[in-house]
């Protein structure tokens, strides 16, 4: 199983997908990711997914958990970098993500962050 | 093609009388298409197959088929992009039949042979038929795609703001290029706010709209914002009427509307130049 690197970059967590996405490797970054948040109670995080080039429901939902587990502990979460395919892909699946932030890329989503605080 | 022991006969006689025939058959086709070929033109389309009529019916070589049926393909091809009907084009091969009874009438020894020739000619008709439809459904399926392409412009408006206008009756594999050409466009360009004006839209049904919705729902995981703008009083009624909800997407009533809006939320606003009494000159961005 692949682990994600999560990234702590001042008060934001930048979590940068470079593998192609496995259920299982979803779930432990969900893991991981709920850990970090509680160690170091970064206002915010990025989830760049640049390099992700299928994604299914699955995947779809766990973006969506991902970012109501981050609300929890008070930090707002930007996805970043979906490349056109996939979001017709979410789209066809029913899937808006609705109550995620998203931005063309990591400098976009770093300035709504910004913005925020 | 089966033209049995009497075509040679018939192959003998057609070679024998090739001017008179030609000549009475380019006149009955000229007559036919009423002065949208020159006679010249006629004459020589024709002066072709007939010899190809000849040497299929003498069955002197094997090729002479399917030339034959390769040169009516193309006859029938020009005659369709020429805008003839398909019977006008039908009938320029029929009218090899009149030509040659006329003909024949007086020679009772040669109704077999005549009979025979008639089959074939009403096989070959058959195909100037089958040739011309087929090339009026390729007409359509070029037309279908260069409308395709030409109706799916994605225009830059202002620095991370563009705009599709949409023009024409929207469906599934319309919708679905428009979100492809407008995904890509957010993505190479790093725009974050989009118009969708649908001035050119006839009609919106909820089919349309749940396509809309589906653009406007794929930009935004890009993270852009959409605007639609264009909506037309008759479109709004009908919208209403349907219980179309747009939810949250902000729709205004026409582009420049949009554009303001978008400029708005990019955090930019348009001013008047001040300097000078003149205030035709040209209109100035400033951030805010």
């Amino acid at each position: 199983m692949e682990q994600v690197p999560i990234l702590k970059i001042g008060q934001t967590l930048f979590v940068s997908i470079q593998i192609d996405l496995q259920d299982d490797s979803v779930v432990r970054l969900q893991e991981d990711l709920a850990e970090e948040l509680a160690a170091t109670s970064a206002s915010g995080v990025i989830i760049d997914i640049t390099a992700v080039e299928i994604v299914d429901s699955f995947i779809g939902r766990m973006l969506s958990t991902i970012a109501s587990i981050s609300r929890l502990f008070d930090a707002e979460t930007v996805i970043v970098g979906m490349r056109p395919a996939v979001a017709i892909t979410l789209t066809e699946l029913g899937l808006s993500l609705s109550g995620v932030r998203t931005a063309l890329n990591a400098e976009k989503g770093l300035a709504i962050l910004n913005g925020k605080t | 093609m089966d033209v049995g022991v009497t075509g040679g006969r018939m192959a003998d006689y057609l070679r024998e009388h090739h001017d008179k025939v030609l000549d009475r058959w380019t006149e009955l086709v000229v007559a036919g298409i009423r002065g949208r070929t020159s006679a010249q033109e006629v004459k020589g389309e024709l002066g072709d197959l007939y010899s190809l009529i000849v040497r299929v019916l003498a069955e002197a070589d094997d090729h002479a088929v399917g030339e034959l049926r390769a040169s009516l393909y193309e006859l029938s091809r020009t005659r369709a992009r020429g805008g003839y009907t398909p019977s006008e084009t039908a009938l320029s091969v029929f009218t090899l039949k009149d030509a040659v009874y006329e003909l024949v009438a007086d020679t009772a020894d040669l109704v077999p042979e005549y009979l025979t020739f008639s089959r074939m000619i009403d096989d070959l008709g058959l195909r100037t038929f089958e040739a011309y439809s087929e090339a009026r459904e390729q007409i359509i399926a070029d037309q279908a795609t260069a409308m395709m392409e030409l109706s799916t412009p994605v225009v830059r408006l202002w620095d991370g703001i563009i705009a599709v206008p949409l023009v024409g009756t929207l469906d599934s594999a319309r919708t679905q290029l428009v979100m492809e050409k407008l995904l890509d466009t957010l993505v190479t360009t790093g725009a974050d706010h989009a118009v969708i004006d649908i001035t050119g839209v006839p009609t919106v049904d909820t089919e349309v709209a749940q396509h809309l919705l589906k653009t406007v729902s794929a930009a935004r995981l890009l993270g852009a914002d959409c605007i639609i703008s264009g909506i037309r009083p008759q479109v709004a009624q009908t919208i209403v009427s349907l219980g179309i909800e747009f939810g949250d997407i902000a729709t205004k009533a026409s582009l420049a509307d949009a554009l303001g809006l978008a400029l708005r939320q990019a955090g930019l606003k348009v001013v008047p130049v001040v300097t000078g009494p003149v205030v035709t000159g040209p209109v100035v961005m400033g951030g805010a």
